[in-house]
């Protein structure tokens, strides 16, 4: 810690503390506080539960390596307060010949998977944490791959009998007890897993009493990977994470770095880049809902949710070539003009989608089975969903009205009329009637926009250190083309600072923050994937229903394997 | 008067023939890819158009193996363990760039292409694969079962040829 003078923030909660324990940091993009590790679980015990702050929603916990300084990590902690509507960054520095800091599991639940990567890619241990073990990567995988003296390319190999077998225990149970039991293991490689899941579970007749759940199987390393290549080469790699909704990833990097140059898109490209977050929103909730259905038996509806989504897919594939991984924005725009026929192609949309969703709705909202497999399943109150730091549909199901569209809008959101559907049930059958809600309220945001007109003007701004001049004039002025060979082969030169920004992802608040250290390349990115702390909470939500139940709550949550993990 | 109408074959065409018209999928979805898998089989593209529809999700009923997806050093041993339970003759396609080489990740966790694991018959290039791509995947399977057919009926062949002469030198 630097020595600095005693901070004259007026909250009292900062005076109750020793002095220079907590540091208001000057300059950033939103309030960010240097807090000494000593103070850390009574300081984020204060900033939860006091009246002035009531900070309620741990968003993202995440590690930084500085190994040219004293203390090399740094612990980043993103905090929300939903009824103050505040935001606040905490940032606790760790040495690194003793790299340990308390574990906030007991303040906030969310905090315990974003614990377990943190140590996992970074060694910060976390004291008091019940199960520190390595989250993502597997389990003969030795070094903490997210220093930035771990090689990107460093491999380790996992053999069969290393595999790591869990056996949860009941609570009040014994090992001796578990002999009654039956444990059975669900994944990774299961249709009702979606891929890459695991689960672990320890049965009373059918009932799960206990259950553990494993993560990893699609860690790609997106991290590691965005620290390796320029500025604008980490688009692809966005769209990869929540890919049912690859643009809105796209949107939200690109927004990230928009921010920390201090640019804007232009108008059209703001345009198109609502229109079609809107559209890639859809998608997500069809393939969500579709596949939900699916797992409770209703096929028919997985085919009438599928033609929608497919037909998106020309639309996408008319703007940027590519069906799934669109890639089609651009730091300050978009990667091509739209098609000619851009409008009238979203109108013929908006006006085949409804027939889908009504059938789909006809087909199951009074379907008794449909009701008895969802109806009081894998309920959570809005209160205890907010502390394991859920987002998006899921919480808005449990009755709390959070969307980053309406609280902080960014693009065109503020200009245009829509609705928050929120219900109070908290279980799946309310996610999926959230969700198909969102869908009718952001066919409404779509229609208003094409009616506005498509801003004329530029797709991308004229920047020539942002923006790649057009192709004839790289073929024939000299000026030109240096910019364009500058900026191929060292990229956008981003100058230093960080950033911390948040669009509404389908399944919820998805933000990237951002550091640059002005090399060229970005120093640390840190996705906060909505469905992470979405999925930390499914042990809670199965045990103690059948093994059905989990089956279909895990269909209701939308976990999308590219994004939890990365 | 079909029902009194005859042909004439041998039994491994007639093997051939089923077989190749007939797959029975095993979906290994992972990621990106399964998700176009998903279009593939889906109303639009119908897969079962070629005689691809019968999805089984356990490797005991199924002979092709489709990797979809990124495989992680995690994953590794499960999807080592799923293909060694499956029933013989079997073949593996290998869907887009991940899982043929690892595609552009190149990281410490990511398996630079299924076959440092397990054989793969057909290799679908893209990120992922358009589901027309994944089509002429499937189709060039069904060839190359032809081929190797032929191959080996050539092979029994020529064996036997060599054995007749063997014995009528002695």
């Amino acid at each position: 810690m630097p020595t600095v003078p005693p901070p004259t923030a007026p909250l009292p909660l900062l005076d109750r503390l020793p002095a220079g324990s907590v540091v208001p940091e000057e300059g950033c993009d939103q309030e960010t506080w240097i807090v000494h590790r000593e103070v850390l679980a009574d300081l984020a015990l204060a900033l939860r539960d006091d009246a002035e702050n009531r900070f309620d929603l741990l968003l993202d916990l995440c590690g930084v390596d500085y190994p040219e300084r004293d203390e090399r990590f740094e612990a980043v902690y993103h905090l929300c307060s939903l009824p103050l509507d505040r935001r606040l960054r905490l940032k606790v520095p760790v040495p690194e010949d003793d790299p340990v800091l308390p574990s906030l599991i007991g303040v906030w639940k969310a905090a315990n998977w974003f614990e377990r990567e943190a140590w996992d890619m970074f060694g910060i241990r976390f004291e008091g944490h019940p199960n520190l073990r390595r989250l993502l990567t597997h389990e003969a995988f030795e070094g903490h791959p997210l220093r930035k003296d771990y090689d990107p390319a460093r491999r380790w190999i996992l053999p069969q009998e290393k595999v790591y077998k869990p056996l949860p225990v009941p609570e009040g149970e014994t090992d001796e007890d578990i002999f009654e039991r039956m444990t059975i293991n669900i994944g990774p490689s299961h249709p009702a897993m979606h891929g890459t899941f695991r689960v672990v579970a320890t049965l009373d007749g059918e009932r799960i009493v206990a259950s553990e759940v494993e993560i990893g199987y699609l860690h790609r390393c997106f991290e590691k990977m965005s620290e390796t290549h320029t500025w604008q080469q980490v688009i692809p790699y966005t769209d990869r994470l929540n890919y049912c909704s690859s643009f809105i990833n796209n949107v939200a990097y690109c927004r990230a770095v928009e921010g920390l140059l201090g640019i804007e898109a232009p108008p059209r490209a703001v345009w198109a880049r609502t229109i079609l977050s809107e559209f890639s929103r859809i998608m997500d909730h069809c393939v969500c809902n579709g596949s939900t259905l699916v797992d409770a038996g209703a096929l028919t509806n997985f085919w009438y949710l599928f033609q929608p989504r497919e037909e998106i897919y020309g639309l996408l594939e008319a703007c940027s070539g590519a069906r799934l991984t669109v890639s089609y924005c651009r730091i300050g725009g978009l990667a091509a003009d739209l098609p000619p026929d851009f409008v009238a192609r979203s109108r013929v949309l908006l006006d085949s989608i409804p027939e889908f969703i009504d059938d789909v709705d006809r087909l199951v909202l009074k379907n008794r089975i449909w009701l008895d497999r969802s109806v009081g399943v894998a309920a959570i109150s809005g209160e205890e969903a907010v502390n394991w730091g859920w987002t998006g549909p899921c919480l808005r199901a449990s009755g709390v009205a959070s969307d980053v569209r309406r609280d902080h809008p960014y693009d065109l959101y503020d200009t245009v009329d829509f609705e928050v559907p929120v219900l109070h049930g908290g279980d799946v059958f309310d996610r999926f009637r959230v969700r198909m809600a969102e869908i009718r309220q952001s066919l409404s945001i779509i229609r208003q926009l094409l009616d506005r007109g498509m801003p004329e003007g530029p797709y991308i701004v004229s920047d020539p250190h942002v923006a790649l001049p057009p192709k004839d004039a790289a073929y024939n002025q000299m000026e030109a083309m240096i910019y364009h060979f500058k900026l191929i082969m060292d990229g956008i030169q981003v100058p230093p600072g960080e950033i911390y920004s948040m669009v509404e992802g389908a399944n919820g608040e998805l933000g990237f923050y951002v550091i640059s250290d002005g090399s060229g390349k970005p120093y640390r990115i840190k996705v906060r994937p909505p469905c992470f702390p979405i999925f930390s909470t499914f042990s809670r939500l199965i045990n103690g229903g059948t093994v059905s139940d989990a089956v279909v709550s895990l269909g209701g949550l939308n976990v999308i394997a590219g994004e939890l993990e990365r | 008067m079909i029902g009194e109408s005859w042909m004439t074959t041998t039994f491994g065409k007639l093997e051939e023939w089923a077989q190749k018209n007939s797959f029975w999928p095993l979906p290994f979805g992972t990621a990106c890819c399964a998700i176009e898998f998903m279009s593939t089989v889906s109303s639009h593209y119908d897969v079962a158009r070629f005689g691809y529809e019968v999805v089984r999700f356990s490797p005991r009923q199924s002979d092709v193996m489709i990797v979809a997806g990124t495989i992680t050093d995690k994953m590794a041993p499960v999807m080592k363990r799923i293909y060694d339970q499956m029933p013989d003759p079997k073949w593996v396609i290998s869907m887009g760039a991940c899982a043929c080489s690892g595609g552009f990740y190149r990281a410490y966790h990511v398996m630079q292409g299924i076959d440092e694991v397990i054989p793969v018959d057909v290799y679908v290039p893209g990120c992922p694969p358009s589901p027309e791509g994944l089509i002429y995947g499937i189709l060039q399977l069904k060839e190359k079962i032809r081929r190797d057919r032929q191959k080996r009926r050539k092979g029994a062949n020529a064996d036997r040829a060599a054995a007749d002469g063997s014995i009528a030198a002695a």
